[in-house]
């Protein structure tokens, strides 16, 4: 038996396993995406990364392996470096030391990074603003047809020639997921995107993420503050705490997941004691 | 009543679509108490003649051609007038609003000479030019080179940030970023510039005309008061507030059409 088939097994007992989930456990069994197929996602390794602004050093030395494909959530307390780090990843940032590879030769059109606010361009059409997506392909033949697939692809065909000021905030943040997909990225690097966005927006979201990630491979990154997010996504949740990887959860939880079920839910008070430290229960939160 | 209940009753209390009579009815009623204070003779011929004794001057000077061509020549020297200053001014502003290298060179320059009042150059003007065309056009382009030149650099500094980052994450080279993001975010600031700098096209012209001409609206006022004719004089005080209300809503009008995405020029 491979270890890959061991593994599906436990997924399967996963939803009748009533016990709490450490993360010993966690790290115990290796997290896999549950589809059969192959990733089209890049694979990453980061080196001894830091990162200072001045004298403040807000990375101090990250070692990181993201396997083609994966789904990783990163959450810490704000002004620990997540989104620092998410910059790094995306290249919009340099680093100060360490090194970011992506295994093999990368495009630009291959990362894409979606925002928490949605950065459309107020003066183009809902249409327009997805063909920005498609990089140095934007003046080719099929950029149209192709961003009217993404487009459709979050649900959001009909909008074509809206201008983004009539949107509600979920639908602005769909055209923007819809431009970052438009290229086919390999990776997707998520800053917070859903953070501005009301509960029951943010949930539908949350879905539509999670299928698009399903449908077309890719490896994910998601900063986010939210634990709860984190842990009905990622395959694999990283806690930062000052500057450091401090934990490495794999989420063991078969897909598609149940909002609110008791295993997202004990394992999402863990990592919640984790960030806020062993003095969280003590005062009541 | 609270707050909360109060505030989506002001978001829904909406100005009445203003449509193409409402603003003329404000003018109509002073022009109608114009002519009644005149007519009962509360207020004397030579002092204010009636808007009828107006209209009656205007069909004159129509009908004889003067009116025709002064308008004309006064149009003429505002609007090339204006294209020169207002390219000048767009071309620096972007400049300036780009580089920083120009923005050094020049900006510091430009500020100081924005603080000479432009029209107290006028004799400087007469001395250079005398009462030629180009002397009007000279003063023209300067007083619009101003607002052109700063609403245009405030413009394109303002462009928001994280848009222009969004636009080099996606591949887009400087020409690209400059069409699909940095112009047109400018756009609702060089507009402003634009309205500026029609009153001040207005305002320069006649002070020139009136002072440093052979032709003109503002010429045809002096004339006027020379020969006494204050129906003449109140002529063209009229015709300038037409033409300058002309101007308003031709830019207004490319406002809405440059502008139709932003929230404020959408129709409700």
């Amino acid at each position: 038996m491979t270890v890959q088939q061991s593994l599906r097994l436990s997924h399967a007992d996963a939803q009748v396993i009533d016990a709490p989930v450490d993360f010993e456990q966690a790290r115990a069994t290796q997290a896999r995406r549950p589809s059969e197929q192959k990733s089209r996602g890049l694979s990453l390794t980061i080196r001894g990364l830091r990162k200072s602004f001045g004298s403040n050093e807000v990375l101090r030395g990250v070692d990181l392996h993201i396997p083609a494909g994966q789904f990783v959530a990163i959450v810490g307390q704000s002004g620990c470096g997540k989104s620092t780090l998410l910059r790094l990843i995306a290249g919009l940032d340099a680093p100060t030391a360490g090194t970011i590879s992506f295994g093999e030769e990368t495009r630009p059109e291959d990362i894409r990074v979606m925002f928490q606010e949605p950065r459309l361009l107020p003066w183009a059409s809902v249409l327009s603003n997805v063909e920005v997506g498609l990089g140095t392909d934007r003046t080719s033949a099929d950029a149209k047809a192709r961003a009217e697939s993404a487009l459709t692809e979050v649900g959001l065909a009909e909008k074509r020639d809206q201008w983004p000021s009539v949107l509600s905030g979920g639908q602005k943040q769909r055209v923007a997921l819809a431009r970052a997909l438009v290229s086919h990225p390999r990776v997707l690097a998520l800053d917070e995107p859903l953070g501005a966005l009301d509960a029951l927006t943010r949930i539908s979201m949350q879905q539509l993420l999670g299928r698009v990630w399903h449908d077309q491979t890719f490896t994910s990154i998601l900063v986010t503050h939210d634990v709860s997010e984190a842990v009905a996504l990622a395959d694999r949740v990283l806690v930062i705490e000052d500057g450091r990887i401090a934990h490495d959860i794999n989420v063991d939880i078969a897909r598609p997941r149940q909002r609110g079920s008791a295993d997202l839910a004990a394992l999402e008070g863990s990592i919640l004691r984790n960030l806020l430290g062993p003095g969280a229960d003590a005062t009541g939160l | 009543m609270s707050i909360v209940e109060i505030l989506p009753r002001v978001r829904s209390f909406r100005l009445p679509r203003i449509d193409g009579l409402t603003q003329w009815i404000v003018p109509l009623v002073i022009l109608l108490v114009w002519q009644a204070a005149c007519v009962t003779g509360y207020v004397p011929a030579r002092v204010m003649p009636a808007p009828t004794d107006v209209a009656l001057a205007g069909w004159k000077l129509l009908v004889s051609g003067e009116l025709a061509q002064n308008i004309w020549v006064s149009f003429w020297r505002a609007s090339v007038g204006f294209l020169i200053g207002g390219s000048i001014g767009f071309a620096f502003g972007l400049a300036n609003g780009l580089s920083q290298l120009s923005s050094k060179l020049t900006d510091t320059t430009l500020q100081m000479v924005r603080n000479v009042p432009h029209l107290a150059l006028i004799p400087l003007v007469i001395l250079w030019f005398g009462i030629d065309e180009s002397a009007k056009l000279f003063l023209v382009a300067l007083g619009v080179f101003f607002p052109i030149y700063l609403n245009t650099l405030h413009g394109i500094r303002t462009v928001d940030p994280q848009l222009i980052e969004m636009g080099r994450i996606y591949g887009m080279r400087n020409s690209e970023l400059f069409r699909r993001v940095i112009f047109p975010g400018a756009l609702p600031s060089i507009f402003v510039g634009v309205r500026f700098a029609l009153g001040i096209m207005w305002l320069t012209l006649i002070v020139a005309e009136t002072i440093a001409a052979s032709s003109g609206l503002g010429y045809m006022a002096m004339q006027a008061r020379e020969f006494m004719q204050i129906d003449v004089v109140v002529l063209s005080i009229l015709i300038y507030a037409l033409l300058g209300k002309v101007a308003d809503s031709a830019s207004r009008g490319l406002e809405r059409l440059t502008l139709s995405w932003h929230p404020a020029f959408q129709k409700h």
